[in-house]
């Protein structure tokens, strides 16, 4: 493939798969023309969002294809290694086979460090280099000075699974989505990513037929959807959780908040005492609509991380569409 | 050259700047609390957020670059709202405790408070119950009032010391003392300085500070340190680097404490001795290099981090405990005063002195040689609670005994001090030449390590000044691995810039600060007509009438032993 695999990424305007959407083609570019003798390539497959399974799917059906995806990028950027980074059951399930796989390639295969924030990009080059499991500022981004000040080449496990794919001239525009839920046929599903939400539920007989609401993108990241908003395609990374509309949406919440008030890293204020009074506020039953309002504000446009600035989605959707 | 926009108002600038650095420039305010020039950005607090074009959220100034037709705006609702938003959750994690604060009247959380109408109390405090920790019999760790900035946690890993840790307690990380057998504190008090939230303090800081002054059936014996001449008077809005070292007697006077004495006729005795035993250790070529003993943070830290370097060690006793023991035996047996009656206060910049003068090496007579340390601020605290107008005192003389230092003496307080005194006095005995250039400038400045090349004789000996104890941490591993070598003489200090950047120092503290505190000791130096420690009268008599007549109370006085260090006291109150 050499150097038409750039084109080829834009032809399919292949987005990441991690979460953010960020264009390949461009990351790799970047990386590609960033000033730096050694250059590092991350695999990242430390998936820790609840309810959500994708990377394990394609690690144990298509380890091969996230190889090859590794190697094209390997070919692409001189002077780089690689690194599977994975989450620590994966690490044990997987370690042998990708081992096998990826012999005679410079690639090492490393177990995650840390909960859902060890997946953060910023964070994985802190935990390579033994340091402290904390997200860092941005910029600079990896891409120009990530791993050991090194421009480096952070992609989700679908992402090379995808670029594997077209190197292959294999690639059909599909995804892969997370379904579960109050579903009779929880699973995953390698659909083409033109689908709306409707579609998905509807191919994988999954639609429910009861009253329902669902989160669409992060099994706690993502936002809440009612059935009449689900003529569009799901976000972030792909999950999709049905609820019947007679779940509790306090408990929901709850299972939110305390996810997110041990999994984040605690660094910056809206985060770690923003995540502590809304968990405070759902355990007490005592919600206070304004402060709730100026933590949502503040974590959006304050936090340090993704992780922050996208833990006030699912509160504020359900809040909105669903408490009233 | 780059231009860009701030609130409208064209700015010419470097790139490669901040955006808060930017601004500051310009005199265009923005709030920060975590942001502290000595440390990287750590850019937790969020207070310091803007906006600027073409960005969908908020930037935090403190790390975000300013780039060509950059277009910032520090100022709209919105980002007033979330600072507020985020000062009062800081503030629900900060048990307040304003009256007993090392901030006084200081604090930023508060300014902005008030600057941001925060409603310090509209969320519950959720640290009430958590601990004191204390560090030893010097340093207090109020962790109801940490803000997690990490602030602590950085400077105590830039230290080399790495005794603040984070750790994760349910759910919630917090800053905690090391419970790791080797890692303990050695009370440089950097934490304390750099802490926005005045988490730390030091023991006593506001409960002992009268204690001095109860001592009513004593001779109560006041000495002040060479650093604190240049810096106590900030804790009096005079500018920095004000000398005033004749309103330091003053205050003291009107204190009523029976004879005022300065440190730096200690230091003239601490770099007499010293030379002399580099001199004798250049001749037996002996336990080189030799490393300066004057600061307690160092010395602990060797003694607990590097115990096979002890031997390289001054022996020699720190200006305050020396001048401790001569006031004790020479000037007791002139004054015909029992020692035991005499309380000797020394006022220090450094918190680790409270720990030093516990060290049962520092005994003489089978007496403690200082009996009570108060800092720079806790000194500071004490006259304002006795409403003494500080900046309107007229200056008054020590008492003249040991109150005439050398110029040697007064520049002990800056990195490079010590080197350069006993420099000026080594040389001379090893050479039998004057010194006549004082200026020594290669080891001048706040860079962490200076090193330096000193011809005696024929004779280049290699020489190194480092202030801050992860540059000296560094140092000490390099000698060790072989990467330094053939050094013959090394001074450190544990503080950044020396004693004037020390933990009991008035606060805030940056390198422009320090640096002003430094190049006024230098000028009280440049002004004195001794300027050579071995010179001072005072230090002369005392060898001629004691020291060379009892060589055994010259070693009590004088000298003094270390010891491989175990873990210190590190309790939860």
């Amino acid at each position: 493939m050499g150097g038409d695999i750039i084109k080829e990424l834009k032809k399919y305007n292949l987005l990441g798969r991690s979460g953010s959407g960020f264009p390949t083609a461009l990351k790799w570019e970047l990386v590609k023309k960033a000033k730096g003798e050694k250059k590092y390539i991350i695999c990242n497959c430390s998936e820790g969002e609840p309810k959500n399974f994708k990377d394990k799917f394609i690690l144990e059906n298509y380890p091969e294809i996230i190889i090859e995806g590794i190697k094209t990028a390997l070919n692409f950027i001189d002077n780089s290694s690689a690194f599977i980074y994975l989450k620590k059951d994966y690490y044990t399930k997987f370690y042998k086979k990708l081992k096998k796989l990826s012999k005679g390639l410079p690639i090492e295969i490393v177990k995650k460090k840390g909960g859902y924030l060890g997946g953060e990009e910023t964070v994985i080059c802190q935990s390579l280099e033994g340091k402290r499991i904390e997200p860092r500022a941005k910029p600079p981004f990896p891409v120009e000075s990530g791993l050991w000040n090194c421009p480096t080449l952070v992609n989700n496990a679908e992402t090379f699974y995808c670029v594997g794919k077209i190197a292959k001239g294999e690639y059909q525009r599909t995804r892969f989505y997370t379904i579960s839920g109050d579903v009779k046929r929880e699973g995953i599903y390698e659909l083409p990513e033109k689908y709306t939400i409707r579609e998905i539920l509807k191919e994988t007989k999954n639609y429910p037929d009861f009253e329902f609401f669902l989160q669409s993108g992060g099994g706690a990241i993502g936002e809440i959807l009612l059935p009449e908003e689900l003529d569009k395609q799901v976000q972030g990374i792909g999950c999709i959780v049905v609820f019947d509309s007679q779940t509790n949406p306090f408990d929901l919440m709850k299972e939110w908040s305390q996810f997110f008030l041990a999994e984040n890293c605690d660094k910056c204020t809206p985060c770690r005492e923003g995540i502590y009074r809304i968990n405070e506020m759902l355990n007490d039953k005592k919600i206070d609509e304004e402060s709730l309002k100026d933590i949502f504000l503040t974590l959006k446009e304050t936090s340090l991380c993704p992780l922050g600035a996208n833990a006030y989605k699912p509160f504020e959707t359900l809040i909105k569409k669903i408490i009233r | 050259m780059i231009s860009i926009i701030i609130n409208g108002k064209k700015i010419r600038t470097k790139e490669g700047k901040t955006i808060l650095e930017v601004a500051r420039e310009n005199k265009i305010e923005i709030p920060a609390l975590c942001n502290h020039p000595d440390l990287k950005p750590g850019a937790s607090c969020r207070v310091c957020v803007v906006g600027i074009k073409g960005s969908k959220k908020l930037v935090t100034s403190c790390t975000t670059k300013v780039y060509p037709g950059m277009e910032v705006v520090t100022n709209s609702s919105k980002i007033n709202k979330t600072r507020k938003i985020n000062l009062e959750l800081l503030f629900s994690q900060h048990r307040e405790e304003c009256s007993d604060c090392v901030w006084d009247s200081n604090c930023e959380l508060l300014k902005l408070a008030k600057k941001y109408k925060v409603e310090i109390n509209r969320f519950k405090d959720r640290k009430e119950n958590y601990p004191v920790y204390q560090f030893g019999n010097a340093i207090q760790f109020d962790s109801s009032k940490c803000i997690d900035c990490r602030n602590c946690v950085e400077i105590c890993h830039n230290q080399g010391v790495d005794f603040l840790e984070i750790k994760e307690r349910g759910h919630l990380f917090q800053v905690v003392p090391s419970k790791k057998k080797n890692r303990d504190c050695i009370y440089c008090g950097q934490c304390l300085t750099h802490c926005p939230a005045g988490a730390f303090e030091s023991v006593g800081e506001f409960e002992d500070i009268e204690k001095p002054l109860k001592e009513k059936d004593k001779i109560v014996v006041f000495q002040f340190a060479p650093s604190i001449r240049s810096s106590i008077g900030e804790e009096f809005n005079l500018p920095y680097g004000k000398i005033v070292t004749g309103q330091i007697v003053a205050a003291l006077r009107i204190l009523g404490v029976d004879k005022v004495f300065d440190t730096c006729v200690g230091a003239d005795f601490t770099t007499t001795s010293e030379a002399e035993e580099v001199v004798e250790r250049i001749k037996k070529n002996k336990n080189l290099p030799i490393l300066t003993s004057c600061c307690p943070a160092w010395v602990k830290f060797v003694e607990q981090n590097f115990p096979e370097f002890i031997p390289n060690l001054s022996t020699t006793r720190s200006p305050q405990t020396i001048l401790g023991g001569v006031i004790k035996t020479y000037w007791a047996q002139k004054e015909k005063i029992d020692p035991k009656k005499i309380f000797v206060v020394s006022i220090m910049p450094c918190i680790a002195k409270k720990f030093e003068i516990a060290r049962p090496q520092l005994k003489v007579l089978g007496m403690n040689s200082v009996d009570y340390v108060l800092t720079t601020r806790e000194f500071a605290r004490l006259l304002k609670r006795h409403s003494i107008d500080f900046g309107k005192l007229k200056p008054v003389k020590p008492d003249r005994i040991f109150g005439e230092p050398s110029g040697a003496g007064v520049i002990y307080g800056v990195s490079g001090g010590v080197m350069e005194s006993a420099f000026r006095t080594a040389y001379e005995k090893l050479t039998g030449n004057k010194v006549n250039n004082f200026k020594f400038k290669e080891i001048r400045g706040m860079k962490g390590v200076k090193d330096a090349e000193v011809k005696i004789g024929c004779e280049c000996r290699k020489i190194a000044v480092i202030n801050g104890l992860g540059n000296a941490k560094k140092f000490l591993q390099e000698i060790k691995t072989g990467k330094r070598e053939g050094y013959t003489c090394i001074e450190v200090m544990a503080c950044p810039g020396g004693c004037i950047g020390g933990g009991g120092q008035p606060m805030p503290t940056n390198d422009e600060i320090r640096s002003k505190r430094a190049s006024s000791l230098y000028s009280i130096d440049e002004k004195k007509k001794i300027r050579k420690a071995h010179e001072n009268p005072i230090v002369k008599k005392v060898y001629k009438e004691l020291f060379s007549k009892n060589k055994k109370i010259a070693q009590e006085v004088l000298h003094t032993s270390y010891n491989k260090k175990n873990k210190g006291l590190v309790k939860k109150i």
